[in-house]
């Protein structure tokens, strides 16, 4: 990764402004990402991803700061920008009635590539989304997996430099999930900078860095594990047959910050100074449940560090 | 749960075809009153289809159902009025009011004067918008949005409750806040049927049915579903520092070894599957460190419903 770091940025944001009326949706928002790395933008529903993810790409005009991809300033690069970005919003629209290959073809066709450079392309796009075998189906037929795996295919057909997602596997099943994580990797991996916005919280962790969003401000950065490991909160697992009636009853309990049903359990969140009075009253309330500590996830840190920011 | 369960939905043999593709194939359930169950699948598995026959808006090809008492094919009338629907495509009118859109459906469920008041109130309140009813619709923040999706679909108290995919694209505070109430509701004694992709969420179900190519493969309780389907000891192992780098060295090193079954990234983590000899403590982090993976930190876990939907999709 290090002379990855070093190079110049895929994308970069400095000091992004952005009001709608009175609400400021983003503020003073700053972020380099680099060729081959992967970024998660994460925060509340409301938060500004949308807004921030739309000025990077430029289909938003700052009202302070600039948003700059592959050097160039986003809002004002025209077509320049269009050249080394793959964009993928939230409903993201194929032509429904045409198949796999005529929607790519139509991309290709509005990217001005070549044909022989469409063909390469083509066959090395279908490979790696494992869609060769279905390039003649029409994309309204194909699963919403599939679908996505394709609306990716054609965004990355003219070779961009950096490629934004919107949240893209919102409505996607767990097992088409996966495949289109370890896509993203083999992205990655060929040296594209990718930055995407995900509500899944395990989405998050295996990105290389996150940005926490909190009203329009990035309240904190890092590589998720660093996040985890400076997570200040202990976690416990409360093992629990009648699940509803341990959250009752330990809702109460001293420096219980969050309290949540978990698998066949609850987990649960102990602020740091009160875990030893946290762990007496549960020994001595005679509770017929099991507690244990876990390791704090990067779901804890994301629920935590939103719960302090409000 | 009531000591005498009350079916408030019973499917036999439900079958769908659309020309020659079969979308849900002789399906068959309960659903008991007061119960929260989760209906899960890969996309195109049938679990739509499956709702839609069930909200009386689509007419098997074979089978029957009764939802709240009647007949999906012979009342499908009479289901619509005893059920409320909510989708991903939040149903709502993003330029009216948070109280228009509630009028709208008042309207829609035939309510008036005070019962139709009281209701609107109560509407608001379940959904956390008494004081923002004025507010557009669209401005509100997409969690508020759902919450007042589902507010909307409960405004004639219907006895039982269908969510398609409620939460996507929903952040996870606001998705515990929804769960919240759905758990609330199931103890007021309505009968919810949910889809979702999120596993977490599938845990909080009473019962799980799982669709795989239009067929009911496993129908248990979350804890059933694992005993069954992922048997054998499941362990956590993190890279700490490692990252994405560390986890995926840690899956190729997992690679060929014996004694384990199978492994899955987990946010950070990696799910491993082992027989009982490599469950030991210590055991399997020094067969990792054998393979050059030094730094492994390797802690039992439960194995999740994404275990069990993994292994019965993948199969």
């Amino acid at each position: 990764m290090s002379d990855v770091l070093t190079s110049s940025p895929a994308l970069e944001a400095r000091g992004l402004v952005r009001r709608f009326g009175r609400t400021v949706a983003v503020s003073d928002l700053s972020l380099s990402i680099a060729p081959g790395e992967l970024y998660g933008l994460v925060g509340p529903d409301g938060a500004g991803k949308t807004t921030a993810l739309r000025l990077l790409v430029g289909l938003l005009t700052p009202d302070g700061g600039e948003a700059r991809v592959a050097g160039a300033v986003s809002h004002a690069a025209g077509g320049a920008l269009r050249a080394s970005l793959g964009y993928m919003p939230q409903q993201y629209s194929l032509y429904g009635d045409l198949s796999i290959d005529e929607n790519l073809r139509f991309f290709g066709d509005l990217f001005g590539l070549s044909s022989t450079n469409f063909r390469e392309r083509v066959a090395h796009l279908l490979g790696i989304t494992q869609l060769t075998r279905f390039r003649d189906r029409r994309a309204d037929a194909l699963s919403g997996g599939m679908y996505k795996k394709l609306a990716l295919a054609c965004a990355l057909l003219h070779r961009p430099r950096a490629l934004v997602l919107d949240e893209p596997t919102n409505g996607v099943d767990p097992v088409s999930r996966r495949e289109l994580w370890e896509l993203l990797y083999t992205l990655v991996d060929e040296g594209l900078a990718v930055l995407l916005a995900t509500p899944y919280m395990d989405e998050a962790a295996r990105c290389h860095r996150v940005g926490l969003l909190q009203g329009g401000r990035l309240i904190a950065e890092d590589a998720p594990a660093a996040l985890v490991r400076a997570f200040e909160d202990l976690a416990y697992f409360v093992t629990a047959a009648d699940r509803d009636a341990a959250e009752a009853a330990l809702h109460d309990l001293p420096g219980v910050r969050a309290l949540s049903p978990h698998g066949p359990g609850l987990r649960v969140i102990v602020a740091a100074a009160d875990a030893e009075a946290f762990r007496r009253r549960f020994a001595s309330a005679d509770m017929r449940w099991h507690l244990e500590p876990t390791a704090p996830d990067f779901e804890d840190v994301f629920l935590m560090r939103s719960i302090d920011a409000e | 749960m009531p000591s005498e369960p009350e079916t408030v939905v019973d499917v036999r043999g439900l079958t769908r075809r659309f020309g020659a593709f079969v979308a849900v194939n002789d399906v068959s359930f309960s659903v008991t009153r007061g119960e929260i169950f989760g209906y899960l699948g890969a996309n195109g598995a049938g679990k739509s289809t499956t709702i839609r026959m069930l909200c009386g808006l689509l007419a098997p090809t074979d089978g029957r159902a009764t939802v709240a008492g009647a007949d999906i094919a012979r009342e499908p009338g009479r289901v619509k009025r005893s059920i409320g629907y909510m989708s991903q495509k939040f149903s709502l009118y993003a330029d009216l009011t948070v109280a228009e859109n509630l009028d709208f459906y008042a309207s829609a469920y035939a309510l008036s004067g005070r019962l139709r008041a009281a209701r609107m109130d109560e509407a608001l309140e379940l959904a956390g918008l008494a004081d923002r009813r004025d507010a557009l619709t669209r401005e509100l923040p997409g969690g508020l949005r759902q919450r007042l999706a589902l507010a909307s679909a409960l405004l004639h108290r219907p006895p039982v409750l269908f969510l398609d995919e409620p939460t996507a694209g929903v952040d996870p505070l606001a998705r515990r806040a929804f769960w919240r109430v759905i758990r609330e509701l199931a103890r007021g004694g309505t009968t919810l049927f949910v889809t979702t992709h999120h596993l977490d969420e599938a845990e909080l179900c009473h019962r799980v049915g799982m669709m795989v190519d239009g067929r009911l493969v496993a129908l248990d309780t979350p804890a059933g579903l694992k005993a069954t389907h992922v048997p054998g000891t499941m362990l956590s192992v993190g890279t700490g520092a490692g990252g994405e780098a560390g986890t995926r060295a840690v899956m190729a090193a997992l690679a060929g070894m014996p004694g384990v079954h199978g492994w899955q990234p987990f946010g950070l983590r990696v799910h491993v599957r082992v027989d009982p000899e490599l469950a030991g403590p210590g055991r399997l982090a020094a067969r990792l460190a054998e393979r050059g993976v030094a730094t492994a930190d390797v802690e039992a876990t439960e194995a999740g419903l994404e275990d069990v939907f993994l292994a019965l999709v993948r199969r």
